[in-house]
Order: structure tokens, then C-alpha cells, then sequence
């Protein structure tokens, strides 16, 4: 095993119907915004076969008819694609979410600050600091990957998964930051609890999020919560 | 309009709405789910004359037991070789029958398959999400699952004269998966890949709509494993780090950070899901160009059986 070795881009066939291309090996916003790149100018250019692209931090998995194409033809589209200068995309849209930071719906937030050397408030007052892109989504419906934890805050993951965190919970490892969309068993850090659903639940946008968003969070006092979750 | 109405007498675990899936969404974290098996789903949707992809119910091998409470209601069961009995009448799967009110329909694995799949005759009631009734095993969404007691509703419902659905090879289960290697061998030492390829390889008891763990040679990868989450397929040999493989399924997780040390070809899974619990399976490596000419083959095999299947219908 020898990673060094390794160029990219870098193109693996995926059983008879995917083509991995991977632009690192890192999560880096530079390789990402290659694999942006790739993924806006396959969904402006398709080849004939195309059937989705999945962006992820630091590659990308094309998905194909192989009734239609193959590998090749996939990996020739997606060379010519990235030849090609990065088309001029509009400024990524921000969008905001709304977190109540009370200990209830924040379980870890304590623990974060005495790792920190700080108080909860300043766990709090640094997340929100944050200015956060969607990397990729994974995992689970709506579970969309943010970028952009500061220094300060960043903390392993748990050696082991806590059953049972409920859906909106703001959870934070490493540079990552999420938002549950469902009940979940997580090893990530509890520090908060979210009004916005990433999970829309309207037809026309179901999730929120598209990758290559930024997202700031907001914080929002107890009763405001407890309004916006009951509406 | 006529509807007939069901009552879910017992329904065994992981048993839910299928429809043909939610396909193209990965990106949004959402996987294709719908049939585990999609050639026997198809065909019992085809033996009523209804399009491939309408609703049904995937039975698993806990079983099913439904009662018709109101209507008449044409039904098609196909996918393993599960037994039927539909009041007091022994049968198994691959055949369409009428179930009247009062009457009970029990289906229980049989011989040999691990799923089974329930079309109607008529439009069963049931919820979507992102324009699919295909369940979503972990959020639950779709569809639903069905539980023991609850009702279904089944519109425009009407009879249909009993007769058998060919169960053709190609839905028999399948002990050589071919693979095409990757996309993270290259976590793998040299040696631990010969005894992938090597095995031997069983089914186990862990199963669900996500995944099948395996049993077999530990085959760990090698290395700090502090790879990005990448983006995973249907058909994924994940290897987690105590070196268990896990074989993905039609609602497994969009991306993963466990390296994939080999991924089933899409046309080998409908067959692969049907072996049994302990069942043995090789896995055999094919290049890009095999896996591409297998999978058309297998595809023109699969169309004229359904075409048939169709046309005998109509």
C-alpha cells in the first residue's frame, strides 16, 4: 500500500454501472471544488448513459446506464469535462440555521467546553462564529456534511456511538458539523438543537441544502424554539 | 369503484411498501431502495397486467399473513420459493389467485428464496415520499412498513381467474457474485484480497434492507483507515475495521468511510439477495468491460422474460 504513488485524478470502475473519480484523498476545499466542478459541469453537459452524479469530499461517483455506455465512455466524458475552464457559477446561496444551545438539547455542550478550556456560552459563541460549506451529503436522507468547525472547538469522535439522538440534534467531530434529519446512534458531540429542518417537507425543495452551499448558524432563545418546533 | 380492504394479521420482520424505487437522489443522501429483488417484483406486478413499478409488499422471510376483510382482490406472489396457503389451499410463490372477503392468505418461506413480493390487482393506498411509495428501511419513509394489525386499503380492486407465473432460472438464487475489484483494494494487502477471492463465503443471520454481513476469512484492511467518506453503490463489499464484509442493499448509506474491497455487479444482487441464511457464495473478479457485457446480457435475458410474461397477460 503505498499512497504516495497515487495521481489524480484518479478513475476506478464501480461494478457494471458507476466510475469513482477521486481528486485526493483529504478533505480540502480545494480538491472539493474540483469535485464541484465535475458535478455542475456533468449536470450542464450529461453524456448520453449519465444517470447521477454523487459529490462526496474528495471524489466523486458517476452512476451510468450500461445499457447505454460504459467506463470508458464515462471517464472520456468526464476528462473533456474537466479540460474544460470551471463554468462561472453564481455566487453559492447561504442559508440559515436556527439552534437553541440550552443544556437539554445540547448534552455534550459542558463536555466540549472542558475540553475547550471554555464556557459553554463560548462553545457556542465559536460554533456560531463558523462559516460552514456543504461538503456532501451521506449516510441518511437530508444528512448533509458541513465543513468549517473552528480550531478551537474541534473534537474527536466518541470511541463509541450514543443511541438515540434525536432528529435535529447539532452535532459536531473534527472540522464536521451536522444536523440529524432522523433518530439516530451517533459518536459526534451534542451541542445544540435545530428549528430548521433540513428535511424540508415542501415538494418543490425537499432538502435545504444543495453541496457547495454555505450555511451560519443562529441562535435563538428557548421559547422561540419550542415555538418554531411546535409550528 | 370496487375496493377491497386487508387486514395484516402477522407480519414477520422488515416487511414493507416497495414501489420501483427512488433512483437519482444519492446526492441528497437518499438511496435507490425499492425491491431487494426487482426481477421478481416486476413480474408480479406484470401477471396482473400492472406497470412494473406499481406498489406491492416485500415479504421477508419472517412471513405474511393477511385476511380480506371487504372486496375481492386479485393478487400475484413471486420471488423465492415461498408456500402459500390461501384458504386452507397449499401453493407457494409464482402464481396469481382472487382473495374474497373472509378469507386468509399466509406466506411463509419455503424451500429456498428470502424474499417475496405481493402486487394487487388495483391500486394499493399507501404514502410517498419524494414521488416514490418505496419504504426507506432507517428513516421509514415512503410507503411504511407493515405491522401485524394494520389495515390496507386496496382501490379499483378486482378479481383475476388463478394461474401460475413461469419462475423462470434467472430468479433462482445465485452463489457466484461477480465482482469488479475496488473501488478501495488498495487497502487491502495482496494476501488479503486472494482470501476474499479465495473465501469460502457464507450468509449470515444479519440481514436487513441495508445490508447482509458475511461470514468468512477476516480479510482487515490495512493501515489507518482516515480516508474522507466516499460515495458507496448497491452491491459494496464494505469491509469495517475488525474485517467483517458486509454486502450493501437497496437502502444502504450514500457514502461510508470503510474501504470497499470489491462491488457485486448491479444484475448479480436480485439473485444474490435470495440465498439463504448460512448459504455458501464465491465472489469472482471481472474487469470493467466483462462487468459491462455480463450486465447487458443479463439484461436482455431478464426483458424477455418480463416481455413474455407481459404479453401473456395481455
Amino acid at each position: 500500500m503505498n499512497l504516495s504513488e497515487r495521481s489524480f485524478p484518479a478513475f476506478t470502475p464501480v461494478a457494471e454501472h458507476g466510475l469513482l473519480v477521486e481528486f485526493g484523498e483529504r478533505i480540502d476545499r480545494a480538491i472539493h471544488d474540483r469535485v464541484m466542478h465535475l458535478d455542475r459541469a456533468l449536470a450542464a453537459a450529461p453524456f448520453g448513459g449519465f444517470l447521477e452524479s454523487v459529490p462526496a469530499y474528495a471524489g466523486l461517483m458517476i452512476r451510468f446506464d450500461p445499457l447505454q455506455c460504459d467506463h470508458a465512455a464515462a471517464e472520456r466524458a468526464a476528462r473533456q469535462l474537466l479540460a474544460r475552464p470551471a463554468a462561472t457559477t453564481a455566487a453559492p446561496r447561504t442559508h440559515e440555521v436556527q439552534v437553541c444551545y440550552d443544556p437539554d438539547l445540547a448534552p455534550d455542550l459542558a463536555a466540549v467546553a472542558q475540553a475547550a478550556g471554555m464556557t459553554p456560552d463560548q462553545v457556542a459563541a465559536a460554533h456560531l462564529a463558523g462559516e460552514y460549506e456543504v461538503f456532501m451529503y451521506g449516510f441518511a436522507p437530508g444528512y448533509a456534511y458541513l465543513a468549517g468547525v473552528p480550531q478551537p472547538i474541534r473534537m474527536p469522535r466518541k470511541p463509541a456511538a450514543i443511541r438515540g439522538i434525536p432528529a435535529g440534534s447539532v452535532l459536531i467531530a473534527g472540522p464536521q458539523c451536522l444536523v440529524s434529519t432522523v433518530t439516530m446512534p451517533t459518536g459526534w458531540w451534542i451541542i445544540g438543537r435545530a428549528a430548521t429542518r433540513i428535511l424540508t417537507g415542501c415538494q418543490d425543495r425537499p432538502f435545504l441544502f444543495d453541496v457547495g452551499d454555505r450555511v451560519r448558524f443562529r441562535r435563538i432563545a428557548r421559547a422561540d424554539f419550542d415555538t418554531q418546533v411546535r409550528a | 369503484m370496487s375496493g377491497a380492504e386487508l387486514l395484516v394479521r402477522f407480519a414477520g420482520p422488515h416487511a414493507s411498501v416497495q414501489d420501483g424505487g427512488r433512483p437519482g437522489m444519492m446526492r441528497y443522501g437518499v438511496p435507490g431502495s425499492g425491491p431487494l429483488d426487482r426481477l421478481a417484483f416486476a413480474a408480479a406486478n406484470l401477471a396482473l397486467g400492472n406497470p412494473p413499478g406499481a406498489p406491492g409488499i416485500e415479504v421477508s422471510l419472517g412471513g405474511l399473513v393477511l385476511e380480506c376483510l371487504s372486496g375481492s382482490l386479485g393478487l400475484a406472489v413471486a420471488g423465492g420459493g415461498f408456500i402459500t396457503d390461501h384458504a386452507g389451499r397449499k401453493g407457494g410463490s409464482w402464481q396469481v389467485a382472487t382473495l374474497r372477503a373472509g378469507e386468509r392468505l399466509a406466506i411463509r418461506p419455503g424451500h429456498w428464496g428470502s424474499w417475496c413480493y405481493l402486487a394487487f390487482a388495483g391500486s394499493l393506498e399507501c404514502g410517498e415520499w419524494l414521488g416514490s411509495a418505496s419504504t426507506h428501511a432507517l428513516s421509514g419513509l415512503g410507503g411504511g412498513r407493515i405491522a401485524t394489525g394494520q389495515r390496507l386499503r386496496i382501490r379499483d380492486a378486482q378479481p383475476r381467474p388463478g394461474r401460475a407465473i413461469p419462475c423462470p432460472v434467472i430468479a433462482r438464487p445465485r452463489t457466484t457474485l461477480r465482482v469488479t475489484m475496488g473501488p478501495q483494494q488498495r487497502f487491502f494487502a495482496p494476501r488479503t484480497v486472494a482470501d476474499f477471492l479465495a473465501g469460502p463465503w457464507r450468509m449470515t443471520d444479519a440481514w436487513d434492507r441495508m445490508g447482509v454481513r458475511l461470514a468468512g476469512p477476516a480479510i482487515a484492511p490495512e493501515g489507518a483507515l482516515d480516508i474522507p467518506s466516499e460515495p458507496i453503490l448497491r452491491g459494496s463489499v464494505q469491509v469495517a475495521g475488525d474485517g467483517v464484509a458486509t454486502v450493501l442493499l437497496a437502502d444502504h448509506q450514500t457514502t461510508g468511510g470503510y474501504p470497499k474491497i470489491a462491488t457485486v455487479l448491479d444484475c448479480d444482487l436480485d439473485a444474490f439477495v435470495q440465498l439463504r441464511p448460512r448459504a455458501g457464495l464465491t465472489f469472482q473478479p471481472v474487469g470493467p468491460r466483462q462487468a459491462v457485457r455480463i450486465a447487458r446480457s443479463a439484461s436482455v435475458a431478464a426483458r424477455a422474460y418480463l416481455t413474455a410474461l407481459a404479453a401473456s397477460v395481455a
